[in-house]
């Protein structure tokens, strides 16, 4: 047991780093399980959005189900993206002078800024496309619920059909600006990396690139998952005059329809997000640039198990056949769907941890061990707990969000 | 030897009389630009430098972490390089193992996670030495600094003289200076929580004096001066001798200079 005091000579990143060879007295994992979080995250609200853009924007109309779900659970993704950086501060209580006084040569300055936009735009989105609905709740609901959508309509009760029609325009122009922005805040975060130019494996121009490509997948693969479970849960609801197999039919059918649907967008951002990152390494590998020695060593030797079979192997190519296979059925879309979450998520694993994996001498390497069991504060927050922590906040805000709008679908009869 | 440090605090540096910086004036408004210099060829590892700068700076002893450290490099007749620093070299170099490596039994260098029966500590045959040296490090306090660049508050920031400095009461603590600097010279302060570096003690240059690791060094191998001084003898020295820097790849303009540096240096 480590004593308060003794805790006081540990350096932030001691407690899961290992030295080995030649590594600088300084260097420690500093960016630890939460900073792959951070893009994990924002991945995923990015992906969202774009999956919900692609019905309002580019008028995939039998996208329209789960668009409008993907457009709700960025919501919910949002505030989980500042979650990771906040749990990552030294000093918590400052993360806001981010906002108050950025310094813009640094690209985390932005942050604020990109956020707050991206915030704004999805909110916006989401008020117009329910507007509707806030106008019919608030005429029909008493009490704190008729409170609420009151307050939701913002004052608004015009429902005729050139306002509605507004509506609709309103939330395909935001739709669309949101499209560009979403890119940037994720596109951003790949900037946050690829910009440190004293991380041989992180800069490279592509990494903004290679961000938002692999966010998109992430993002699509999670809200197909999420609205392919909800579905699922949606059977147990009462349908008063069905048979339990006529319900269990129409879900599959939107299921499957689901699935058919979305998966092609999925496919072309996987192999886009694939070939990017392979053209960064075999380009890495061709150039041999002196950083190349101790690359190598971490990409194809020390690293390789974790990259190339559980991110490329298990996460990419398996999946990719799982879906491409005919007779594709629900429960193989589920496995191979949450086998592209975890490639990307290996990706995020491998770029941030894979990333100081090796000494700043190019002569030693650093391994990163997980904090399980918490000891104290700061191996929760940057340990396994903490991680659990970010990702369960957003399905606990789609639920929280569900009292106030219809997110989870519920299966029709029609 | 003085060296007119004390014009440190001059027109156009805007340091108040407790040296306290209110805001950084443009470079060439400074009569003063401070530059350090190593000799590596005067270097015997004995960690003296090292320990000063851990009780000047407050930086607790037993941390693993420090503002400077030094490095011993060994370099074999058959060309492989070790090299280490034990805990900063806080202690010095007092035993013939390098740190950080282990030999399998038939006493070939490995990565202890493979399969080997049995590991051994490295201690280079004598015989096999080709050449053997110190390096010691600290902040470069570099023209260009990257984390100055990437600090999203703006809570580090380069003095007029060039020194970089880290403001204790605005850092988040996003380690971003640290993972931007190719020195790997910032780290937390365990106690303050905040990104800690090597200032080349400012409170004590500021003042005219010298940082306590040249004054703790016996043998000359550390010193500071001021560039925009001409006949300062450290910038003598730098100007008239085969000076070289840490790293210029990296475009930041490192102003500690090295004489007698190996290009085996990390």
């Amino acid at each position: 047991m480590i004593s308060e005091a003794a805790h006081e000579l540990i350096i932030h990143g001691e407690a899961w780093t290992e030295k080995f060879q030649f590594v600088y007295p300084n260097e420690f994992i500093v960016w630890s399980i939460q900073i792959v979080m951070y893009p994990y995250m924002t991945g995923l609200v990015a992906g969202a959005f774009v999956l919900s853009s692609l019905y309002h924007v580019f008028g995939q109309k039998q996208l329209k189900n789960v668009a409008t779900f993907s457009l709700a659970f960025s919501f919910c993704l949002l505030p989980v993206a500042m979650m990771p950086l906040q749990l990552h501060l030294q000093q918590p209580l400052r993360g806001m002078e981010v906002f108050f006084t950025p310094h813009f040569t640094s690209a985390i300055a932005a942050f604020g800024i990109v956020f707050s936009t991206y915030g704004a735009i999805v909110a916006s989105e989401i008020w117009f496309v329910y507007r509707k609905f806030f106008i019919d709740q608030a005429q029909s609901q008493g009490g704190l619920r008729g409170f609420i959508y009151k307050v939701l309509t913002l004052g608004s009760y015009d429902k005729s059909e050139e306002a509605l029609h507004t509506d609709h325009r309103m939330a395909t122009i935001l739709a669309a600006i949101g499209i560009p922005v979403a890119a940037f805040l994720h596109g951003y975060a790949g900037f946050i990396f690829g910009s440190v130019k004293a991380n041989a494996l992180w800069m490279t121009p592509l990494m903004p690139v290679i961000f938002i490509m692999s966010a998109v997948v992430s993002g699509i693969a999670l809200c197909m998952l999420v609205y392919i479970i909800m579905l699922e849960i949606s059977r147990m609801y009462k349908h008063p005059g069905l048979s339990n197999l006529q319900v269990k039919e129409t879900v599959r059918t939107q299921q499957m329809d689901v699935i058919m649907m979305t998966k092609r967008y999925l496919f072309i951002f996987l192999v886009a997000a694939i070939t990017l990152e392979l053209l960064d390494l075999i380009f890495r590998g061709y150039t041999a640039v002196k950083s190349w020695g101790i690359l190598s060593e971490v990409l194809l030797k020390h690293d390789f198990v974790k990259i190339f079979v559980l991110q490329y192997g298990l996460g990419n190519l398996l999946p990719f056949v799982m879906l491409l296979l005919p007779r594709l059925t629900i429960k193989r879309t589920v496995v191979a769907l949450c086998l592209v979450l975890y490639g990307v998520f290996m990706m995020r694993w491998n770029v941030v941890i894979g990333g100081q994996s090796f000494s700043l001498t190019f002569a030693g390497f650093m391994q990163y061990h997980l904090p399980f069991i918490p000891t104290n504060f700061e191996t929760f927050k940057e340990g396994f707990f903490g991680a659990l922590t970010v990702i369960a906040t957003p399905f606990f805000l789609l639920w929280l969000l569900n009292f106030i709008i219809p997110v989870i679908p519920k299966h029709s009869n029609q | 030897m003085k060296l007119g440090l004390g014009a440190a605090v001059g027109a156009g540096t805007l340091i108040t009389e407790t040296g306290k910086i209110i805001a950084a004036a443009p470079q060439n408004d400074s009569d003063t630009r401070y530059a350090f210099l190593v000799d590596t060829t005067k270097c015997v590892g004995c960690g003296f430098c090292v320990k000063a700068c851990k009780v000047e700076n407050e930086i607790p002893f037993e941390a693993n972490a420090s503002r400077t450290w030094v490095e011993r490099y060994v370099v074999m007749k058959d060309g492989s390089v070790y090299a280490d620093s034990p805990k900063a070299a806080r202690e010095g170099f007092t035993s013939p193992e390098i740190s950080g490596y282990v030999t399998s039994s038939e006493g070939k260098v490995v990565l202890p996670h493979g399969e080997h029966e049995e590991l051994h500590p490295l201690v280079p045959d004598e015989k096999e030495i080709s050449k053997s040296f110190f390096v010691p490090k600290l902040c470069n306090q570099c023209d260009k600094p990257a984390c100055v660049q990437v600090c999203p508050v703006g809570a580090t920031y380069q003095a007029a003289d060039g020194v970089v400095l880290v403001d204790r009461t605005w850092c988040i603590g996003c380690g971003y200076c640290i993972m931007s600097c190719p020195y790997g010279v910032r780290f937390f302060h365990p106690v303050q929580k905040v990104a800690e570096k090597c200032t080349w003690c400012y409170h004590r240059i500021t003042k005219g004096m010298k940082p306590a690791c040249v004054d703790a060094c016996a043998f000359g191998a550390r010193d500071i001066g001021n560039l925009k001084d001409p006949d300062d003898p450290v910038t003598k020295i730098i100007k008239t001798e085969r000076v070289q820097v840490l790293k210029p790849d990296y475009g930041t303009g490192p102003q500690a200079y090295y004489l007698g540096l190996d290009h085996e240096v990390r």
